[in-house]
């Protein structure tokens, strides 16, 4: 397995990790920051974490790529808000049935989520992304959508349960 | 998702959603993390809920990262496993005597920083002492001026005082040496004790005192007196006369103390 030849300090065994998921990474980077040298830079801090500290992922828990996509969201988020990096990487532990290590797999997976994205509606959808890709609290959300805060929690719950449903239908 | 979740535990649903995301406040989060440690249940819901935000990060699309990122990467990666410990047997290495100089010159620094402080605390108490001294000189300077204004002022009324208690005794004689005649005339002269007498002596520039009369105050301090014989041959060369107190018809010597005396010169 790649993560344990990682922990042999195997580069090659980086390089093919990489490979595999920078572009889920930087994409997810890109996305919140909107910048490309700084979503590069997001996605060089990832990887090398991931080198300097394999232990770090828990390959019992799930996918390595759907973690590093958490992870790349995170310190995102964490850039776009000028604060020190508070995401902990023992502390994200995630399970996510889906198969992201073959590059056929992936896309299945990807084409997967995209479309179960599809099926939240569009206000429980906003409330999510606002969440996820901007790194907003609850309580911001309301602000800026003007929505009463315990909506805003509901929406975001429904959201969530919704792209799970659609994921196991399909 | 609920039916992950114990019976009763419902209520943390929606900030287990909001915490997976990072999109809690931080007050709740700390209730809930309370929480976390002891049910192993929402901390699997938790894990769940995370996967479902990870599906959302896998439905962006975006172009590929740029060739040089894996490059970079790559090179990092390798600079890290360079970097990494080798063990090596620490060689204890003399360091050359220069090695030392920056300690050195940050000691003596430090001691030329303590004596400019020392320096410049003498100057300060130097400086205090001599401004007290020009205030004072200041403050005597302008006290001479006032005074010398009052003694030379034209309209300042001058008033020498003497003693309000007993006048002193005032003895005036007069005396021609050519006949060998003379003359007293006293006032305020203090009162003789029974049988005694004043008596009143020339004293030449050589030779022993001479009688030259005696007299007695009356009631008032005043006496005076002139022999009808001078007693002093003429052309007695005078230095002085003196008064003393003697017994009654006097003597032909003098006994102290005198009690008056003045310069004939």
């Amino acid at each position: 397995m790649l993560v344990e030849r990682l922990r042999a300090s195997d580069e090659g065994a980086m390089a093919q990790l990489y490979d595999r998921y920078s572009g889920i990474v930087y994409s997810v980077a890109l996305r919140v920051l909107n910048d490309t040298g700084a979503a590069e830079d997001v996605l060089q801090e990832v990887f090398l974490q991931l080198w300097r500290n394999p232990g770090v992922f828990d390959s019992s828990r799930g996918s390595l790529g759907a973690w590093l996509s958490v992870i790349a969201r995170n310190r995102a988020i964490d850039a776009l808000r000028k604060r020190k990096p508070v995401t902990d990487f023992e502390n994200v532990i995630l399970s996510v049935e889906c198969n992201l290590e073959s590059e056929a797999g992936r896309k299945v997976s990807i084409e997967k989520a995209r479309a179960a994205l599809t099926k939240v509606p569009a206000d429980q959808r906003k409330a999510l992304e606002l969440a996820f890709f901007q790194g907003l609290t609850h309580t911001e959300i309301a602000a800026k959508t003007g929505e009463p805060l315990g909506t805003i929690k509901t929406r975001i719950r429904a959201a969530l349960t919704a792209l799970r449903k659609a994921m196991i239908e399909k | 998702m609920n039916d992950k979740l114990k019976p009763g535990h419902e209520q943390y649903a929606e900030d287990l959603a909001l915490y997976a995301l990072g999109a809690l406040e931080a007050d709740s989060c700390a209730q809930l993390e309370l929480h976390l440690k002891d049910c192993p249940a929402c901390r699997s819901e938790l894990a769940a809920l995370r996967g479902d935000a990870a599906l959302l990060a896998l439905s962006v699309s975006g172009p590929a990262p740029p060739q040089r990122s894996r490059q970079r990467l790559l090179s990092a990666i390798g600079d890290i496993k360079k970097e990494q410990p080798v063990a090596v047997r620490a060689i204890p290495v003399r360091r050359p005597w220069w090695s030392f100089a920056p300690v050195f010159a940050s000691l003596v620094l430090a001691v030329i920083a303590i004596l400019l402080v020392r320096e410049n605390t003498n100057l300060k108490q130097a400086n205090e002492q001599l401004t007290a001294q020009m205030i004072k000189a200041d403050k005597d300077s302008q006290k001479a001026r006032e005074i010398m204004a009052l003694i030379t002022a034209q309209d300042a009324v001058h008033v020498s005082l003497v003693s309000t208690g007993t006048p002193p005794p005032h003895v005036k004689t007069i005396y021609q040496p050519r006949t060998g005649r003379l003359c007293l005339m006293a006032s305020n002269l203090a009162p003789l004790p029974a049988g005694k007498t004043y008596e009143l002596w020339l004293i030449p520039k050589s030779g022993a005192p001479m009688p030259a009369g005696l007299f007695k105050p009356d009631a008032h301090g005043m006496a005076m007196m002139m022999p009808e014989n001078p007693e002093v041959p003429a052309w007695t060369d005078l230095k002085a006369f003196a008064v003393t107190v003697e017994p009654e018809g006097g003597t032909t010597t003098p006994t102290m103390p005198i009690v008056l005396m003045g310069s004939g010169q």
